[in-house]
């Protein structure tokens, strides 16, 4: 009976922190979803169900959560494949300085602000900015490349915002791999490619899928990297969201599409949640 | 008690005079609201004004008429004066969003042109709600080094040789009320919005990027993102004269958006006076004189100020087509299932937009 009390008193403040900080906001935001209006100052509100009935009335909502959908999933497919064969040399490769030096310039870019790093994307991507610079003196007469404002340089950014992401969680999982594991494995004839797909990315598949939910959920609903670097190209549904907060001021509508992206997103979880259990 | 410890004391004490008398002396400060670089954030003016006042003045910024709303809502008490395009003053007044304010004692009102100091979307049975300040139009801007015949036409921004080189404002309103002056429609009640939703969606090739404040017009100008672009005709001649761009605004012979600024007072400003005596100052001819001819501005609601201006100025010349001017249409309040109908066509016009 005391060790309940001690374990109650101690994880108490934490969950006194969450529902500070997420469930209270989070509710409030429902509440709005289902309100007429926002019932600030003299506005007549009532209960309604029509923020909801929009998504589904007008096909343009449901194009755009697509595009976030496949924007998320392209974003972590890159993140995925660029990041786990640096977490894997970073784990079982490097030692030293050395590691502890790269450690410090994947965790770099995250001392800066999100803004200020794609803001400076714009000007290495725009026309007659330094990449276009560098490529025409590299290999004359190239011409104009033509990435800002288009989707690639979506993905552009957003990979390289959420990469660290994935390197850390892989790295952590691939750390804990034993060595001696991967040695019985050679000792028994394995190649590199076995040892690869059927130990080490098993074995590893917490981290990666822990990096992927970390990336997956916040590309869906960005908005400010397709803002600055998708210009024309640059409308998905987090973009409209954040138009119904700002621009807009139909705080009902923005809540009710970020509740139905929430339970798409849940939904997308535990379908590959199967996935996951079955490695385990 | 040693000799130090005694300065150390003296010391102290002074330091807490000292806060404690600054905290006194600075304590008339007046928070507006407004666009970012649009006049009441010029420096020298700030200066001129504190020296005839003593009043300071710290600024806060919108991107959209309906984000300028959404801060008074949700900041009652916390501004002093706020600009607000007129189309929106009866909306904000019937929020309760602003007061009426007594003008007496505010000596450039006089000077005001009577039609726009009177004008109905700022004056609300005999109470003003808005002090009419500055007006122009909304239209479009070309490069001049790549357009050696400036446009006559609204039709160039639909122009497919223009392909890719057109930069767009992102607001609804502003986005059909500009299809609307193609079509030949009325702005702020439109007949066809289905004609005008075929004629935004054949943008699509024409748009480059889209822009939200001047100074990102600028930016993405000089960085020879656009060529042509929406705009405004007061930031046009801020683009041309403070920033040196090769910028030429275009009044097309279909017409434009007109707009009048006024400056209001929110409701409980905590303020009052001092919110009146700096927007008597922001209608005075000596800082109107100053914005135009060294930075660039609008034309002034007053009427003396304007013609003080240099005779060759944008803002006497510009205007003197009187055919042209004939067809500038005025903002004015829109019906709220209006509005949200138009929102809705953008919104869903940006979709159509995606590759």
């Amino acid at each position: 009976m005391n060790q309940r009390a001690a374990v109650l008193s101690l994880i108490s403040p934490a969950y006194l922190w969450l529902t500070l900080t997420i469930l209270l906001p989070l509710s409030a935001m429902l509440y709005y979803s289902f309100l007429s209006d926002v019932p600030i100052g003299s506005r007549e509100v009532s209960w309604t169900l029509e923020n909801y009935g929009t998504f589904f009335e007008k096909a343009f909502y449901s194009e755009l959560m697509l595009r976030s959908f496949k924007l998320g999933a392209e974003v972590t497919t890159f993140c995925l494949l660029l990041g786990f064969p640096c977490a894997l040399a970073l784990a079982k490769s490097i030692g030293g300085r050395t590691k502890e030096a790269l450690f410090l310039l994947i965790i770099l870019p995250f001392w800066s602000n999100a803004l200020v790093r794609i803001f400076s994307w714009t000007m290495v991507l725009r026309g007659n900015g330094i990449l276009e610079y560098y490529i025409n003196w590299l290999l004359p007469g190239t011409g104009p490349l033509g990435l800002m404002f288009t989707y690639p340089a979506i993905l552009l950014g957003l990979v390289h915002s959420y990469l660290p992401y994935m390197i850390l969680t892989c790295y952590i999982s691939i750390d804990a791999i034993d060595n001696q594991l991967l040695e019985a494995a050679r000792s028994l004839g394995a190649g590199k490619l076995t040892i690869f797909f059927r130990l080490i990315v098993p074995l590893a598949l917490p981290g990666i899928v822990a990096g992927s939910v970390l990336i997956f959920i916040p590309v869906i609903g960005s908005f400010m990297e397709p803002r600055l670097l998708g210009g024309r190209n640059g409308t998905f549904i987090g973009t409209i969201i954040e138009d119904q907060f700002t621009a807009v001021f139909n705080w009902p509508l923005g809540a009710a599409l970020s509740f139905i992206m929430m339970g798409l997103v849940l939904l997308v979880l535990l379908g590959f949640s199967p996935l996951v259990r079955r490695f385990k | 008690m040693s000799f130090h410890v005694l300065l150390k004391l003296i010391c102290f004490q002074w330091l807490i005079v000292l806060i404690l008398g600054s905290s006194v002396i600075s304590a008339a400060e007046i928070r507006v609201l407004n666009w970012q670089g649009y006049g009441t954030d010029e420096a020298w003016a700030l200066e001129m004004f504190k020296e005839r006042t003593g009043i300071e003045v710290v600024h806060d910024y919108f991107n959209s008429e309906q984000e300028m709303l959404t801060k008074l809502r949700t900041n009652p008490g916390v501004y002093d004066v706020v600009l607000i395009n007129s189309a929106y003053t009866r909306q904000a007044a019937e929020e309760g969003l602003i007061e009426a304010i007594e003008t007496t004692g505010m000596a450039n009102v006089s000077d005001l042109s009577s039609s726009m100091r009177n004008d109905p979307k700022l004056v609300d049975d005999g109470k003003i709600y808005g002090v009419a300040w500055v007006w122009g139009v909304t239209s479009f801007a070309v490069d001049t080094g790549d357009f050696q015949q400036t446009p006559y036409s609204i039709e160039a921004l639909w122009d497919p040789k223009n392909a890719g080189r057109v930069g767009w404002r992102d607001d609804a309103v502003e986005a059909v009320q500009l299809a609307a002056v193609a079509l030949g429609q009325d702005i702020n009640n439109p007949s066809d919005l289905k004609a005008i939703r075929q004629k935004l969606r054949e943008l699509k090739p024409q748009i480059r990027t889209f822009w939200s404040s001047e100074d990102e017009w600028n930016q993405f100008f000089s960085a020879n993102e656009f060529d042509l672009a929406t705009y405004w005709s007061g930031s046009a001649s801020r683009s041309k004269n403070t920033f040196g761009l090769p910028v030429e605004f275009v009044l097309p012979q279909e017409g434009a958006i007109g707009w009048l600024d006024g400056l209001s007072i929110p409701t409980n400003a905590p303020n009052r006076n001092e919110a009146k005596a700096f927007i008597n100052f922001m209608i005075d001819p000596d800082f109107y004189v100053k914005w135009d001819t060294e930075v660039g501005a609008p034309t002034s609601a007053n009427a003396k100020a304007v013609s003080m201006l240099p005779a060759d100025a944008f803002n006497r010349t510009a205007f003197s087509d009187s055919q042209k001017v004939a067809k500038v249409q005025f903002m004015g309040p829109m019906e709220d299932a209006l509005r949200e109908e138009i929102l809705e066509l953008w919104q869903e016009t940006k979709a159509y937009f995606q590759n």
